[in-house]
């Protein structure tokens, strides 16, 4: 069994606690990890600025060199993580047990945050909107056009307190290494695979290891983070989101509501869209913020919703290492029950229907976990609450609305997908400020283009832009 | 959560002798306890109409204290709610009475009526505090909860059985729970930073303070405190602490003892024990720590007053093999109050006598894992 120690700016600490990482289907122990509490978290935190200072030590570009090996040590290579040697295929079962993803899945995840790693370059050149690197480094310097530009730093290091589900949302911290900024990170107490090896990797392509610290533990530790860091990210609930908003030190990830829109225009030839209704909502077991939740229409919304569920509908559950595995276990089985609980209560009200009824039992409980297969509901109006539910297992509300209506009345979406070609309604999409990362036409609302603003643009958590005014200073006597 | 296990040792015979002697101690003090608790003059209106729903009569049928067990176990509800007067015995009436409860952050707390026994719990843990440490005579700073919870009291009454004098901050746990759960981090934090600062003014005023009790996260964050004012625990005078609690824990005490107060009481020269208490038990003492043996923490209840037992999860009624985890079962046995096998929120690791304290102790405690897991989560 494998035993992950907490790393204390780049230093292993033997705790005295551990906490035990189980097998989400045989309920045995895979890992154990020492924990820490919010003393030593604090503590650390005091020297956060040494982290910086270590980073700023390299170069930015030798830290993008850095990130390219990093990627590829990643994904490729066996890596000592804890006090073991882990291969790629160790990675992937492990992440798999104690996650509940199927392996593939997995796979993927290790892709995409290898993906970004491999081409941090391009993502901070979008990010930044093409900004010199070494601005964000010294603090100032020229843009171009003759005037001094500055962007501070408002943190040494970025703390974020991870989740347990979802191992692709680890490439949303990932370019703070390379603009020098340290991290502070209490690993998910399910999934702290991708943490520390991506660590393992940065350290061992040659990133300083004082830029690192992890801290596993309980809410004390995460509550730590997040009290005495200038920046942190946060992954949970909509409570979690509403408890954070508003707040400049916390960037906030939770459920993301992400919708299709079919416009008036294509909505006759809805069937040309159904692949990407389909993978919008099954992608990932739809764990994922970026999953569809939501497809409106204006008509033809029964015919729509009937054609998802017969896609989707028979999915039912298979072995984690089956390569045809769709659906991720609920770890914790009282999360499937509970969730399945809410969604009876969206289906007693009227107007709803479970589009998936005719496919089976949805709940399927096992000794230390369950599932939930997919469901499609349809909502006759916006009005119903189902409209506005998401749930951490494929499941989509197809709901019949009016165009006109539908922009004001779809809420918050992190991705929102409008497939049409009515010039009018992509302008008003393009104006509303409930839809987050914007896409015009059939794109599946779960492949995002790296090379475009991320959800939160890091940049400008991390860094203010200022005002800085240089003057030449005269000759004095004693020069 | 799993902690670092060692193999249970053989009892010596000198402890064993010991624990059989102090077992007699107990089985006397049990029955003198039951005969006050049960007799007409002078038991409580509550046990004494318990005693007709009993099927056996404890003034003849408990003889030991391993008779106990023929009680039903106490209900923590049985303390919720009033009248508070039935629990006062009739061998103590007219006594002043104090109250003191626990809980309360939703719905009714659970009270307890004590006279004097806090006082007593004290001047015999107060026998266990090194001279050296806590010197007599010094002032006591007191940071943790008050209000209607009887630390506040106790802790005084420690300092001034000592010849001290007791500076008190208050903290009101119900409202940091509240705080917690509606997710106001915030307004927690400044609420920590407000008796810390009180704290930290007392320590800095010349009131010749040298011991303190505080609980582990207070203590954590006055170190801070003064450290971030350039100063430090020892500096301000602090020679003894007492804190605890659940949160006490090896792993804990090891951060405080190695990064928080600088190493040993001979490297930073501030001495740190760790108690376990609450307001049915009263006090129970810490074996003495070290890091040698993984800064295991074993507690010990204050024998005969209190007893504590480490029971096996299916049977309360039997206790587990040394070293064996278990559920922690708690009695009180004094002529205020009798807990005939109370079942704690907590479990542990049964511990052997030794010659401190010749009766079993518990380590490892930490919340009861059943209760635990039944906490709510979050859907994501």
């Amino acid at each position: 069994m494998i035993t992950l120690n907490p790393l204390r700016w780049g230093k292993q600490y033997e705790s005295l606690e551990f906490n035990d990482v189980v097998h989400f289907d045989t309920g045995e122990p895979i890992a154990r990890i020492g924990t820490v509490g919010g003393g030593i978290v604090g503590r650390d935190l005091r020297v956060a600025h040494k982290a910086r200072e270590a980073l700023l030590e390299v170069p930015t570009n030798e830290l993008l060199q850095m990130c390219r090996k990093a990627a590829e040590l990643f994904e490729k290579e066996t890596l000592t993580v804890g006090d073991s040697q882990q291969t790629v295929d160790d990675f992937i079962h492990q992440q798999s047990a104690s996650t509940g993803l199927p392996e593939h899945m997995c796979q993927s995840n290790m892709a995409k945050n290898s993906f970004v790693l491999s081409n941090m370059e391009q993502i901070l050149d979008c990010l930044t909107r093409g900004l010199d690197l070494s601005i964000l480094s010294k603090g100032y310097g020229e843009e171009g056009r003759g005037v001094t530009v500055s962007y501070q730093a408002q943190t040494p290091i970025l703390g974020a307190i991870l989740p347990n589900n979802s191992p692709g949302v680890h490439t949303l911290w990932l370019p703070a290494i390379p603009m020098q900024i340290g991290l502070a990170l209490k690993p998910g107490s399910q999934e702290p695979w991708t943490p520390y090896r991506m660590v393992s990797a940065f350290i061992e392509a040659g990133v300083p290891s004082a830029a690192f610290g992890l801290y596993p533990g309980g809410h004390d530790a995460g509550g730590a983070i997040m009290a005495k860091t200038a920046r942190s990210m946060i992954f949970g609930s909509a409570q979690t989101i509403a408890q954070h908003a508003g707040n400049p030190k916390v960037q906030p990830h939770g459920p993301g509501f992400s919708k299709i829109l079919l416009g008036d225009d294509i909505v006759d030839d809805w069937e040309m869209f159904l692949d990407v209704m389909v993978e919008s909502v099954l992608s990932n077991s739809g764990r994922s913020c970026i999953n569809c939740s939501g497809i409106w229409a204006s008509r033809h919304t029964r015919e729509i919703a009937a054609a998802i569920a017969e896609r989707i509908g028979p999915v039912d559950v298979r072995p984690p290492s089956d390569p045809e595995a769709q659906l991720a276990a609920f770890t914790v089985p009282a999360m499937a029950t509970g969730t399945y609980a809410m969604v009876q209560q969206d289906l007693a009200e009227s107007g709803v229907t479970d589009m998936t009824a005719e496919y089976g039992e949805k709940l399927i409980e096992r000794d230390h976990c369950a599932y939930l297969r997919p469901m499609v509901v349809h909502a006759d109006s916006p009005d119903r609450g189902v409209a506005a539910k998401e749930y951490m297992f494929p499941f989509v509300s197809v709901v019949e609305c009016p165009q006109d209506q539908m922009l004001s009345r779809i809420g918050t979406s992190l991705i929102g997908t409008v497939i049409t070609s009515d010039e009018k309604f992509i302008q008003a999409a393009s104006r509303c400020v409930d839809i987050d990362r914007l896409n015009i036409g059939p794109l599946p609302t779960n492949r995002l283009n790296w090379l475009q603003p991320h959800e939160g643009n890091i940049i400008e958590f991390l860094f203010a832009n200022r005002a800085y005014q240089i003057a030449p200073m005269p000759a004095t006597a004693n020069v | 959560m799993s902690l670092v296990e060692g193999a249970p040792a053989p009892i010596n015979p000198e402890v064993q002798a010991a624990a059989a002697k102090a077992l007699d101690q107990l089985n006397e003090h049990t029955l003198k306890t039951v005969h006050w608790h049960f007799s007409d003059d002078t038991g409580s209106p509550f046990w004494l109409e318990k005693k007709a729903e009993l099927n056996f009569d404890p003034l003849t049928d408990v003889k030991s204290f391993d008779d106990l067990k023929k009680f039903p176990h106490f209900e923590d509800e049985w303390l919720r709610g009033g009248p508070i007067n039935r629990w006062v015995p009739k061998g103590h009436a007219g006594k002043p009475v104090y109250v003191f409860e626990t809980g309360g952050t939703t719905g009714i707390p659970k009270s307890r009526m004590v006279i004097e026994d806090h006082w007593k719990d004290y001047e015999l843990f107060s026998d266990t505090l090194p001279d050296e440490h806590f010197p007599k005579g010094s002032n006591w700073l007191m940071l943790g909860p008050s209000g209607p919870r009887r630390l506040r009291l106790a802790v005084e009454h420690l300092a001034q059985h000592r010849g001290g004098i007791c500076f008190c901050i208050d903290l009101d746990p119900r409202w940091v729970v509240k705080l917690i759960k509606k997710g106001w981090m915030d307004h927690l934090e400044e609420y920590k930073k407000h008796c810390i600062d009180q704290a930290i003014t007392i320590l800095t005023a010349g009131h010749d303070v040298k011991c303190m009790f505080a609980t582990p996260k207070l203590l954590e964050s006055l170190n801070e405190g003064l450290e971030e004012k350039g100063t430090s625990l020892a500096e301000v005078g602090i020679k003894g602490i007492f804190s605890g609690g659940t949160e006490f824990t090896p792993q804990w005490t090891r951060f405080a003892v190695e990064e928080m107060l600088g190493g040993s009481p001979d490297e930073g020269g501030v001495f740190m024990t760790p108690t376990y208490g609450n307001t049915l038990m009263g006090l129970a003492c810490s074996k003495p720590i070290t890091a040698a043996d993984g800064y295991k923490i074993s507690y010990y209840a204050p024998q005969p007053r209190a007893v504590t037992e480490v029971v096996q999860f299916d049977d309360y009624n039997a206790k587990v093999g040394y070293g064996e985890t278990g559920r922690v079962k708690l009695y009180t046995l004094t002529d205020e109050f009798f807990v005939p096998g109370f079942m704690e929120r907590d479990e542990g690791e049964r511990e052997q006598p030794f010659d401190t304290y010749p009766w079993d102790g518990v380590s490892g405690v930490r919340p009861f894992h059943e209760l635990a897991s039944a906490t709510t989560v979050g859907v994501y």
